[in-house]
């Protein structure tokens, strides 16, 4: 009787250490993978992901790298990283400054992802934000150096509204005009045609992941402009209006339209033209 | 001595080279002609099947999905498109008929490798290494649907070994040949049918969709069997078949049961008896084999 208990412990015993080991080695195994998973998940900022991608944690746990995205992007934008490339392996991204997307108005890339990785809500191809175009350097910028290269401007699919050209007086000759393209975070879709298109052997435009293209304002900041428009008043001192000493039929403070005359106001003892103030000789009285 | 260095060289003497080796071919064609399927795509142009193996578009409309994948993207906290929902139940449904670990022996690329490597362990008579636990695989499948859980992200997918060489051979290799070699050296040197027989969570994955499966390998002429021992030899998954072909004292029937037996056919291949067959589960009773017996006399 107590040699059966014996062999049954002894079995028991077996059993339960070949478990715990199986258990262990796969934990190990497990543990192996998820340290590396963090430097094998992390995404290059020249990579881009394809219109309408999740946030890139949420993307890697609804993106099945089945490259049917890849297939249908018209353009060959779209890769599949390779085992051993930088990109998490078996993902869909682009190399902007290579092959921008050419922001196609059925976006097939979305339409053909059948695990909403690629987020199907994204309809207007003109909503996606794959990244941020910035103008990282300054000092190569042909546009900022005084020359009207605006290549970047011409090429961006939303001309105007993603960059647009703000004038500045050029200090270096004192009298010419800088030609500034400007990006805007609320328009940009992070296509890359600019990217691509710049003429430097290094782009000077380049787009990068939003994060890391664009700040973040404080939460509780207010802009105080905003907030008096909003509330129709100023909210801190009541609106009094300021006591200037103009001539008469002259306004100042214009809701930033700056000095005013009205049709009946009287001409002042001053020219239009400075010079002629200048030039004039002083009244002599007879 | 011979005989267990070349198993199936009595089937060959019996039924002749191409007799012994038939389903083992039909079985690569399947392999390959599906693999090709999926290459004519991107090198003619010919679009029959789109994607890879882990999701993908038949025809252009009908989607077809790994139902691994779409449970890891589970437990990673996603849930995902319809698409990618039905493309799994087709998949789910189709291995739930055909034996899921059909899909080790038929579909997947890496069968190929590791039954090279078995092939050359037995022809060199390659002794070395460790035998692992069998139910490695199934820690393993819970390992990386915890990691899943774990990383929110498809863990697994960073090193599986299937869907990488399958995604290497459609969309570019980069270094899955050298995760290939490796698979390669593991199974000849270091451990006799070690990765698809002991630790791929996706066999074992596979194996849980085979508990219903109609279509099953039976050893109807069992009462035939002349202990050559080439069925166990060349079997990947060796402890599926006494159950069948030795069970019919233990009252088993003839059908071999086992959720792992990957339906690969080998075993009716190197039979000389022709013991085995393709049959299904519910062809299982102890008396059919004498009925199986005389209808073979009779035809």
């Amino acid at each position: 009787m107590g040699n059966v208990d014996n062999k049954v412990d002894q079995y028991r015993r077996r059993f339960l250490i070949r478990t715990a080991g199986q258990a262990c080695g796969a934990t190990l195994l497990g543990m192996g993978l998820i340290t590396f998973s963090n430097q094998a998940q992390s995404l290059p900022a020249t990579a881009i992901r394809p219109p309408g991608a999740l946030a890139e944690k949420d993307f890697l746990s609804a993106c099945v790298r089945c490259g049917l995205c890849v297939r249908d992007c018209p353009y060959d934008t779209l890769k599949l990283s390779k085992l051993g490339d930088a990109v998490t392996t078996g993902t869909p991204y682009f190399v902007a400054r290579d092959i921008p997307c050419e922001m196609c108005d059925d976006i097939p890339c979305v339409v053909a992802c059948p695990t909403g990785a690629l987020d199907k809500s994204l309809t207007n191809i003109d909503d996606a934000r794959m990244g941020l175009a910035a103008l990282v350097d300054q000092e190569n910028c042909l546009n900022y150096l005084g020359l009207r290269c605006d290549v970047c401007y011409r090429i961006c699919p939303l001309i105007t509204k993603a960059i647009s050209i703000e004038v500045q007086r050029d200090p270096r000759t004192g009298k010419h005009t800088l030609f500034i393209p400007v990006v805007h975070s609320n328009a940009c879709t992070g296509c890359g045609k600019c990217e691509q298109a710049c003429v430097l052997p290094e782009a000077a435009i380049k787009v990068l992941p939003v994060r890391l293209a664009k700040g973040a304002s404080a939460q509780h900041y207010r802009l105080g402009w905003e907030e008096k428009r909003k509330a129709g008043g100023s909210l801190v001192t009541p609106d009094s209006k300021h006591q200037y000493n103009l001539p008469q039929g002259y306004q100042y403070d214009n809701d930033g339209r700056g000095l005013t005359k009205d049709k009946q106001a009287k001409p002042t003892p001053f020219a239009n033209n400075p010079l002629d103030t200048l030039n004039k000789q002083p009244e002599r009285k007879q | 001595m011979s005989a267990l260095l070349r198993p199936g060289s009595e089937a060959i003497e019996v039924n002749g080279w191409w007799f012994a080796h038939r389903w083992l071919f039909i079985r690569r064609g399947m392999q390959l002609s599906i693999l090709t399927l999926f290459l004519i795509g991107p090198w003619f142009g010919i679009w029959v099947i789109k994607g890879n193996i882990t999701s993908s578009l038949l025809l252009d409309v009908i989607p077809l999905s790994d139902p691994y994948l779409l449970i890891q993207s589970l437990f990673a906290g996603h849930w995902p498109e319809t698409t990618l929902v039905i493309g799994a139940a087709i998949i789910t449904l189709f291995y739930f008929l055909i034996g899921g670990r059909a899909y080790c022996g038929w579909i997947c690329p890496v069968n190929m490798i590791t039954d090279f490597a078995a092939w050359l362990r037995q022809r060199f008579n390659i002794k070395s290494g460790a035998h692992l636990p069998r139910q490695s695989r199934y820690w393993i499948l819970a390992m990386t649907l915890s990691g899943a859980a774990i990383t929110g992200s498809l863990l697994w997918e960073l090193v599986n070994p299937v869907t990488l060489l399958y995604r290497g051979l459609i969309f570019g290799m980069g270094s899955v040949w050298l995760l290939m070699l490796a698979l390669f050296l593991f199974d000849l040197l270091l451990s006799p049918r070690g990765w698809c027989s002991h630790l791929c969570p996706m066999g074992a994955f596979y194996s849980l969709l085979a508990k219903y499966a109609p279509l099953r390998i039976s050893a109807s002429k069992r009462e035939k069997c002349n202990d050559c021992m080439d069925c166990y030899a060349v079997c990947p998954e060796p402890q599926v078949i006494p159950p069948a072909l030795k069970g019919a004292q233990q009252g088993n029937g003839p059908v071999i049961l086992d959720i792992n037996c990957t339906n690969c056919a080998r075993c009716i291949d190197v039979c000389s008896e022709n013991v085995f067959k393709f049959s299904h589960r519910f062809n299982n009773s102890i008396q059919s084999t004498h009925n199986f017996k005389q209808s073979e006399v009779l035809s």
